[in-house]
């Protein structure tokens, strides 16, 4: 089994980059990064809003947004993937809801990136092209022998963002199958099969406040047509797609590695746009969690998001620094981004102001 | 919008099953593919009834990967509220119609190792997809279809010339009944049970079931519920600051709706609990009639499910 890339088209516009060893990974223009923060203090909450396409040049503009870090991450998945296959796992009862989530990929990236991506259909027998990764393949919709790999696996191979599929049953959800390369410290290992408030379990703070009861309620009623997105955050040292569980060893100890000499290009704010999709022929739900990363470098060049960085993070609750593991590094980073804030008021929501 | 997406249909056929049963393919409007969806999955039509706007719920019976139509049947209830009434009488082909992106609140259960069904006249519609479905993919399936006669045994000759072995039908004129506790004795373990049909006969299946030992999660079943009729009443919408009179043939949601007060729904039957509203003052009776909230819940009047829940008494004034 193989899936071959052959990238270089495109060179002009996606970027030759790593998110390891050297990490040459930058964002070319930081205004593109989706600031999650549309005021001064963060508390979690559900919300949830209809992921519709949104403004033009943004994260938002199309459904799935392939950006220049495209052919980089899909590399990098690859290595992940070639040590430790563990990273992407499906229930034999998921493969439906594989199909499911080729089909919305495939069709979704045709549509709206015509200049990379082309899907054409005689019946079931479909034909893929991926120009960016120079991928081409015939196959049988919903016949897994025509596939390299099962078709779960095989999207996920070119698709930015981790992702789990969630079976419905019983009034809840379950985690029956998922990719995660580039998460923030979690594993489809350890996961797979948990249900909606098992795999919450962890997260502190949100349980009291009922977040998650409310939540799954929402996501039971999620209808196909209808997905929904939410942002979650958090920081990493060093632009690091893979920090997971099973390889902290590697990159943990980065964390120790912060001065207020390198804080502004190493400290990397972690943003997670997640997209809810409901599935049509399994029923399940499909969660997508794509990772966004700018170093605080680059966000102090919008001033409204330097000035709020600050003051959120300054007055975080302890709780919620220790989970998303930055406690040990948050007084330097605070110090750092006061230089950056002058006191002055912000405007509402997160988009820059000028 | 309250529904979720919606889908621009027109009628492209009308076929008359039986005497009391019609069915009704929409295509898309545009000619493109209409959702793939899963077996088990209702839409809801809106019917435009005269100036009275109707929004029923039907199964979809069509085969799922079939993406250029879908098919719904209805049975004409004389007594009902008219939205079967309208279906048969003004539905016609070439009519635009709108329907909600389907909805499942009857899936398989996909791990399952083999799917007992159990149908009751029209609760037929879910199994027809999902006996489709189970098909393309390969899955294991037992079904048991009584209806009152043989005319009015819809799609059985169908279902038992392409399936003879798995299809078991049952006539009530001819004293016919299932074996249910001989059935379920009968199924290799990993079985889950699905069952679609009259009140009484889920209320018999499921505890026929879970007396001989069944495991709750392997139980299935779908009923939706008409709004029902019932006497006028009146009730304050705390949110919009309107007062409305419900009227007797008027769902609490409808007549929300027709003031121009824009409310969550999806099934609009008493089952999905989008539309769960909270209720500020209640002086009477709340008139439960929904299968989503809780019997403590129902009994705390607290909260109401105005898709097809009533009231009678002095006020009430409720959030939206």
């Amino acid at each position: 089994m193989s899936l071959d890339f052959k990238t270089g088209a495109f060179n002009d516009f996606f970027r030759d980059e790593t998110f390891r060893g050297d990490f040459t990974y930058r964002n070319s223009n930081p205004r593109r990064f989706p600031f999650p923060f549309d005021r001064d203090d963060y508390m979690y909450s559900v919300n949830m809003e209809p992921h519709v396409p949104g403004r033009p040049g943004s994260v938002f503009e199309h459904i799935f947004d392939v950006d220049e870090h495209y052919v980089a991450e899909m590399k990098d998945r690859a290595k992940v993937l070639a040590d430790d296959p563990l990273r992407c796992q499906s229930l034999p009862h998921m493969t439906l809801a594989g199909w499911d989530t080729l089909e919305l990929v495939m069709e979704a990236k045709a549509r709206d990136y015509p200049q990379w991506f082309s899907l054409t259909k005689d019946g079931n027998r479909w034909h893929w092209i991926n120009r960016p990764l120079g991928i081409e393949q015939s196959f049988t919709f919903l016949d897994e022998s025509t596939l390299p790999y099962g078709p779960f696996e095989y999207i996920m191979r070119q698709t930015q963002g981790d992702w789990t599929l969630q079976d419905e049953r019983d009034g809840t959800l379950w985690m029956d199958a998922g990719i995660a390369t580039s998460q923030a410290d979690w594993s489809v290992d350890f996961d797979v099969g948990m249900n909606f408030h098992e795999w919450h379990a962890p997260v502190p703070l949100a349980h009291e406040k009922g977040v998650f009861d409310r939540a799954l309620k929402f996501l039971l009623k999620l209808q196909h047509g209808a997905p929904v997105r939410r942002f979650n955050w958090t920081m990493t040292v060093n632009p690091l797609l893979d920090t997971a569980p099973e390889t902290y060893p590697k990159w943990g100890p980065m964390k120790a590695t912060l001065t207020p000499e390198n804080l502004g290009q190493k400290q990397h704010l972690r943003v997670e746009l997640q997209t809810l999709y409901r599935l049509p022929r399994s029923n399940a739900i499909a969660f997508d969690i794509r990772c966004y990363l700018a170093s605080f470098d680059e966000i102090v060049t919008v001033p409204k998001w330097a000035r709020r960085l600050h003051r959120v993070i300054r007055d975080l609750p302890e709780e919620l620094a220790t989970y998303k593991g930055f406690l040990r590094n948050r007084p330097a980073m605070v110090e750092w981004l006061a230089k950056h804030d002058d006191g002055a008021p912000t405007s509402p929501g997160w988009w820059p102001d000028d | 919008m309250s529904g979720g997406a919606k889908l621009q249909v027109r009628v492209a056929e009308v076929v008359e099953v039986n005497e009391l049963i019609k069915r009704f393919r929409f295509v898309a409007r545009d000619g493109s593919e209409l959702p793939a969806f899963s077996g088990g999955a209702h839409t809801v039509v809106e019917m435009d009834d005269q100036g009275t706007r109707r929004l029923n719920p039907y199964s979809l019976m069509s085969d799922p990967e079939d993406r250029s139509g879908y098919e719904i049947s209805v049975r004409r209830d004389e007594a009902g509220r008219g939205g079967s009434l309208f279906m048969h009488r003004h539905v016609a082909p070439g009519m635009e119609m709108v329907l909600s992106n389907p909805v499942n609140l009857f899936a398989l259960d996909n791990r399952a190792k083999k799917h007992l069904m159990i149908a009751g006249g029209i609760g037929i519609t879910p199994f027809l997809a999902q006996i489709a479905q189970l098909t393309h993919f390969g899955g294991k399936f037992e079904l048991h279809y009584s209806a009152r006669s043989k005319p009015l045994g819809a799609y059985m000759d169908r279902l038992t010339a392409a399936h003879p072995d798995r299809v078991h039908c049952y006539f009530d004129e001819l004293g016919q009944q299932i074996d249910l506790k001989r059935v379920l004795a009968n199924q290799p373990i990993g079985t889950h049970l699905y069952v679609c049909g009259p009140k009484g006969m889920i209320a018999w299946v499921l505890s026929t079931a879970e007396s001989l030992g069944w495991p709750k999660q392997a139980l299935h079943s779908e009923e939706f519920l008409a709004p029902g009729t019932g006497l006028p009443f009146q009730v304050e919408l705390a949110a919009s600051g309107k007062t409305i009179t419900v009227g007797p043939t008027q769902s609490l949601l409808e007549a929300m709706e027709a003031s121009g007060v824009d409310a969550p729904y999806l099934c609009r039957g008493g089952a999905c609990g989008q539309c769960e509203t909270n209720v500020h003052k209640c002086d009477g009776t709340i008139l439960h009639r929904d299968h989503w909230l809780t019997p403590e819940e129902q009994a705390s009047n607290q909260k109401i499910m105005p898709c097809v829940s009533r009231f009678e008494g002095k006020t009430l004034v409720i959030d939206r």
